[in-house]
């Protein structure tokens, strides 16, 4: 699936940039773009060494257990298949937490370390389990109670009437993520054939 | 009413973090006697490891994302869907956010910015593009980050369910927008 859409895009990067004779446009942005995506990654080692360092903590001290504990009668039915105390319960959470409160600083590292933790229960390294799929998913359709700080500061005196839009549309769009995981799991052209499937 | 909780809400956020960095190791130390200090610096440690992963596979999508947009094809595409979409209700206006937002963060940024500029904070094309904006996720950057942070190649149906969760998000945008202010 991404091979495809990948490659078409670039495809149809060129073959329109050709005709339209934005050809050079789309030189520079290949270009361009691959010096942006190392200065994106480099420019996430702090926040994510300050949040993974208080991630640590939290998990020494035995808090992420606490919160993955609390929170079980929900993740139970989203991720069946990781273990009841496993450590990416309580990340997943914490991800959730700080996505529905608009941190998206503080969420891309806790979702990272959760993916790390989902990794280490996946059989089959290179491909990505079911509860992988629900989790991106839902932060796919991003779950949020408040509104990015952007659109508040375009929107200005407008934007609490954005505010329960905004809340139904992401909510719309975050059961529209789960019930298209729960469905697609299964089905033949994504099934995981090998092994159990955590 | 909406108004003093939307401000009570984003107030509280203000908080979150400080709280959150001195909470966490507050409680650490306190009640479970942890280390925190070299705690921190051996979990501080993968955040460099995680970001220089990541490199390879965010070039890969960046530059495919890059070059599509550059080319003017979202343009093109916008000039096909527009009389399907005025049909069922779609303002054209707001379909380039739409198309834009999975791909783009700074670039669907740039563009609702554009639209609320265009046609005023009031209207409802501002209304639906920025509430389009808050229920939408730049689902090929999540994806690219959060798989290969930890080497997943093959990504099942994560796509698909990031997409159709996106693709539901911006038509209730259009129709709950529709609905309350049209």
């Amino acid at each position: 699936m991404l091979n495809y859409i990948w490659f078409g895009m670039m495809f149809i990067g060129v073959v329109v940039g050709i005709f339209t004779g934005n050809i050079d446009a789309v030189t520079a942005a290949a270009i361009d773009m691959a010096k942006v995506a190392v200065n994106l990654a480099i420019g996430l080692i702090g926040i994510m060494a300050l949040w993974l360092g208080i991630m640590k903590i939290a998990e020494e001290s035995g808090l992420i257990r606490l919160i993955a504990k609390g929170l079980r009668p929900i993740t139970i039915r989203l991720f069946p298949d990781v273990p009841e105390d496993h450590p990416a319960i309580g990340s997943i959470v914490l991800n959730m937490s700080a996505n529905i409160l608009g941190l998206g600083n503080a969420a891309t590292p806790l979702g990272l370390k959760a993916m790390e933790e989902l990794q280490e229960i996946n059989p089959d390294k290179d491909t990505a389990t079911n509860a992988m799929c629900t989790f991106l998913a839902i932060n796919t359709s991003s779950v949020q109670l408040i509104l990015p700080a952007t659109v508040v500061a375009l929107m200005g005196a407008t934007s609490s009437q954005i505010f329960i839009t905004t809340l139904f549309a992401t909510g719309m769009s975050t059961i529209a993520a789960i019930t298209a995981v729960k469905f697609l799991e299964k089905r033949k052209q994504f099934i995981i054939h090998s092994g159990g499937n955590a | 009413m909406i108004e003093s909780f939307v401000q009570s809400v984003n107030q509280v956020s203000r908080y979150i973090i400080p709280l959150l960095l001195v909470g966490i190791p507050f409680y650490g130390l306190i009640f479970k006697k942890v280390k925190v200090y070299e705690t921190f610096v051996v979990g501080a440690k993968d955040g460099f490891t995680i970001a220089i992963r990541i490199i390879p596979y965010l070039v890969a999508i960046l530059v495919a994302i890059g070059m599509f947009r550059a080319s003017g094809a979202l343009d093109l595409l916008l000039s096909f869907l527009s009389p399907v979409l005025t049909f069922i209700g779609f303002p054209p206006e707001n379909l380039p956010l739409a198309l834009m937002r999975p791909l783009s963060g700074s670039g669907s940024l740039g563009l609702l910015t554009d639209l609320i500029n265009q046609h005023g904070p009031d209207s409802l094309i501002a209304k639906i593009g920025a509430t389009m904006f808050g229920s939408t996720e730049t689902t090929f950057y999540v994806l690219a980050v959060y798989f290969g942070s930890v080497g997943i190649r093959k990504t099942r149906h994560a796509l698909v369910a990031g997409l159709f969760a996106d693709a539901v998000g911006v038509f209730s945008a259009v129709y709950i927008c529709r609905f309350f202010f049209g």
